[in-house]
């Protein structure tokens, strides 16, 4: 296949297209530089930047070429695994989805590169966090390039190691030693997930193919496709962070912001949702299937906004608002092919957006030394530029007309509105939560009373000592940059994306999207911008009146049970503590007693047994040969009358 | 003659020589007694090997004589040794192979 693209008439697409592994193996390769050999880290930054650079550089040439070609092209790189009818190759399929995804993926990952530079100034380690930031945009892009499933895993195993080891990048702070843990045991359960439906893929129907399974699934038939739906519904529930697994998203906010920016909240959260969109077809096949995934969708969408609602952290809070925009996603992608389209539109905006803010939000952390709201307030009179940044991304977010959120909740609402109106509402209803948690967030951060002290160090600081050499940063130039970039970004991507992207995407999902105009405005649109003013208006009256009533005290706070739920975070964590965590405790605690009592113990009296024994048998041992003699004798002749009486009788 | 003949002329020299590493204390005797019980197994082998008109008796046999051969190097040698240390050819003077 390879080859025959390559004899075909648009040479220099296809060379292109044909070798495009090298943007995975470009940063793969400074990852392995940066983390592996020794060298000066006078290179550190050109080379830890250029590795994504060079990675996105090539996407965009990609991209730009496949404006004009839109062909999908498959580079079959060799065959990894033929068992039977059944193969496993590693192969990149380019096509108007993936190159997408990895335009996202290489472009906040250098925006982010370049935002590090003047955010880890400071920090002795930096040098690890590059190459791990090099090797999570390998991993990615790996995982987005896949054309099956098998190798799509390979990526979604690595997104999940590099995600562990930047969470747990300052690693002797234990908080942020348990976070990374329990990242990487709840992107277990999404394994089990992918794994069971590759196992069914692979026994069914002998491929993993992304553009071969859905027809041949649906060949065998309908419970099947049911499986597989549900398996992957799982794997990316836990990896998308979607309501009951949500937990590990929070606390994964203890890695350096920068990572947050990347990981976890533009790129690897959205891989589930990424999961979902390819395998769509097999979705199509298994409606239960697909009401499931709508139905997880709108319980994030709740969940995250109750979480974030009440959140104290303002990392915390962006964490759980993004939970609640990839709820958004998962139901635009459980509606269907027109669902489907928006649901990229959603999950490209808001990748955009949520990067911004979170850079938005390092830049603060950076200056005031905080992050939790108790502790913060009236900044905008001390990082007017952050706030500037935090304020695009947050009337984006809310979806303010022509912004970026604008357009892609409202396709989402439309579409569901029009399949199925109960999730419609539903949508709208979640539009209002969104508006109020993040008037509020921007209310308690940016205005108000400062407090909080000008403080001597670096919020996120790796070692006591190097706390104290820390200084406070007023924002260098890179940081600026990439906040500038992202912050337009967020405001004008969706007005660009509105009117092309399901063209666009035509080949992928097949849908016939008939909104595209660049005012669609009906009595939904106008439905959700005045329940958006109304929210608004609201928060900012309550907030300029009432001072929040946990500012007081956080036990008058708690007697309100939707906070004090919400605070806890839905009970999420004493949920997993019950119901997983205590009974393996228990069954371990058994196990070890087993072990000790009865397994050791049975030893003990067996080795006892025996060493009494051979105390009594060694009396034999008399060094006296001629007894030796006679009891051999003796003993012959024994055996020889037993054979005699045997073959008698 | 006939077959039991032979065959009781072996199991006698069995039991002379069983009865000599049996009751004699001396060294070389039962080293003796050793070898006697040997050849009357290779009498009795080589009497059936006649009787079944078969070779694997003799065969058997000149496999005793050789394994005998390498035993009389091993076991003189460590009869030497014996008496070199203890000045005694008596068994129940070395009985310090004990636990």
């Amino acid at each position: 296949m390879y080859t025959s693209m390559l004899l075909m008439e648009s040479g220099s697409f296809t060379l292109l297209a044909g070798n495009c592994w090298v943007l995975i193996a470009f940063p793969l390769l400074v990852a392995a530089l940066l983390l592996l050999v020794r060298m000066s880290d006078s290179w550190l930054y050109s080379v830890g930047v250029g590795g994504v650079g060079v990675s996105f550089g090539y996407a965009v040439v990609l991209f730009i070429m496949m404006l004009g070609e839109p062909e999908p092209i498959t580079v079959q790189l060799y065959t990894w695994l033929s068992i039977g009818d059944a193969e496993v190759t590693v192969s990149l399929l380019i096509d108007q989805l993936s190159i997408l995804f990895a335009l996202l993926v290489a472009g906040i990952g250098t925006l982010v590169a370049i935002y590090s530079v003047g955010y880890l100034s400071d920090e002795p380690e930096r040098r690890r966090f590059f190459g791990l930031l090099n090797l999570f945009i390998a991993a990615m892009l790996l995982l987005v390039l896949a054309d099956n499933y098998v190798l799509l895993f390979v990526g979604w195993e690595a997104v999940g190691l590099v995600s562990y080891l930047l969470i747990g990048f300052w690693q002797e702070k234990e908080v942020a030693a348990n976070a990374a843990k329990k990242a990487f045991v709840m992107n277990r359960v999404a394994d089990l997930g992918l794994l069971s439906a590759i196992a069914v893929l692979l026994t069914q129907i002998g491929t993993v193919r992304f553009t071969a399974v859905a027809e041949q699934l649906g060949a065998v038939g309908g419970s099947w496709a049911g499986v597989v739906g549900f398996a992957l519904l799982l794997a990316a529930c836990a990896k998308s962070a979607q309501v009951p697994l949500q937990s590990w998203l929070l606390d994964a906010m203890e890695s350096p912001t920068p990572a947050s920016a990347l990981i976890h909240s533009a790129t690897m959260v959205a891989a589930g949702g990424y999961l979902i969109l390819r395998s769509l077809p097999i979705y199509m096949l298994a409606p239960t299937a697909r009401l499931a995934v709508l139905l997880i969708g709108v319980l994030t969408l709740f969940g995250g906004a109750w979480m974030a609602a009440t959140g104290r952290d303002i990392k915390r809070v962006l964490a759980c608002s993004t939970t609640s925009q990839l709820g958004y996603l998962m139901l635009a992608a459980g509606l269907g092919p027109v669902g489907a389209v928006f649901a990229v539109f959603q999950l490209l905006t808001h990748g955009v957006i949520k990067a911004g803010l979170f850079l938005a939000v390092g830049t603060l952390t950076r200056r005031v030394g905080r992050s939790d709201l108790q502790g913060l307030g009236g900044l905008v009179k001390v990082l007017p530029y952050t706030f500037v940044a935090f304020a695009c991304g947050y009337l984006a977010t809310i979806g303010v007309p022509f912004l970026s959120g604008f357009y892609a909740k409202g396709h989402i609402i439309a579409t569901a509105w029009e399949t199925i109106p109960a999730f419609g509402a539903l949508a709208v209803v979640g539009v209002g939560l969104g508006a109020f948690y993040m008037t509020r967030l921007l209310l308690l951060t940016f205005t108000g009373t400062a407090r909080w002290q000008e403080a001597p160090i670096g919020a996120e600081t790796s070692t006591e000592t190097g706390a104290e050499n820390r200084q406070p940063l007023r924002g260098s130039v890179s940081m600026r940059f990439s906040l500038t970039v992202l912050s337009l970004l967020a405001l004008g991507g969706g007005l660009a994306l509105n009117g092309w992207l399901p063209g666009w995407l035509q080949p992928v999902f097949a849908a016939e999207v008939s909104r595209t105009g660049l005012l669609y405005f009906d009595w939904l649109n106008y439905v959700t911008l005045g329940l958006l003013f109304v929210v608004v208006v609201g928060t900012v009256i309550y907030y300029r009146k009432v001072t929040p009533i946990w500012f007081k005290a956080a036990s008058t706070a708690d007697e309100v049970a939707l906070v004090r739920i919400g605070a806890a975070e839905l009970y999420a964590d004493d949920a997993l503590q019950r119901g997983v965590v205590a009974p393996l405790s228990t069954v371990s605690a058994r196990v070890s007693w087993t072990e000790s009592e009865v397994l050791e113990n049975g030893a003990r009296h067996l080795w006892r047994v025996i060493g009494r024994t051979s105390i009594l048998m060694r009396r034999l041992q008399s060094g006296n040969v001629r007894t030796y003699v006679l009891l051999f004798v003796a003993g012959t002749a024994v055996l020889v009358s037993a054979m005699l009486l045997w073959a008698w009788v | 003659m006939s077959l039991s003949a032979y065959l009781i002329v072996s199991a006698v020299l069995f039991c002379i020589g069983l009865a000599g590493v049996l009751l004699r204390r001396n060294a070389l005797v039962m080293f003796m007694g050793i070898e006697l019980m040997l050849n009357a197994a290779n009498l009795a082998l080589v009497t059936f090997s006649e009787a079944h008109a078969e070779l694997d008796g003799q065969v058997a046999a000149v496999f005793t004589m050789v394994v005998a051969a390498t035993e009389v190097v091993v076991g003189l040698a460590i009869i030497i040794t014996i008496f070199r240390s203890k000045a005694s050819l008596n068994v129940d003077d070395a009985r310090r192979l004990r636990h």
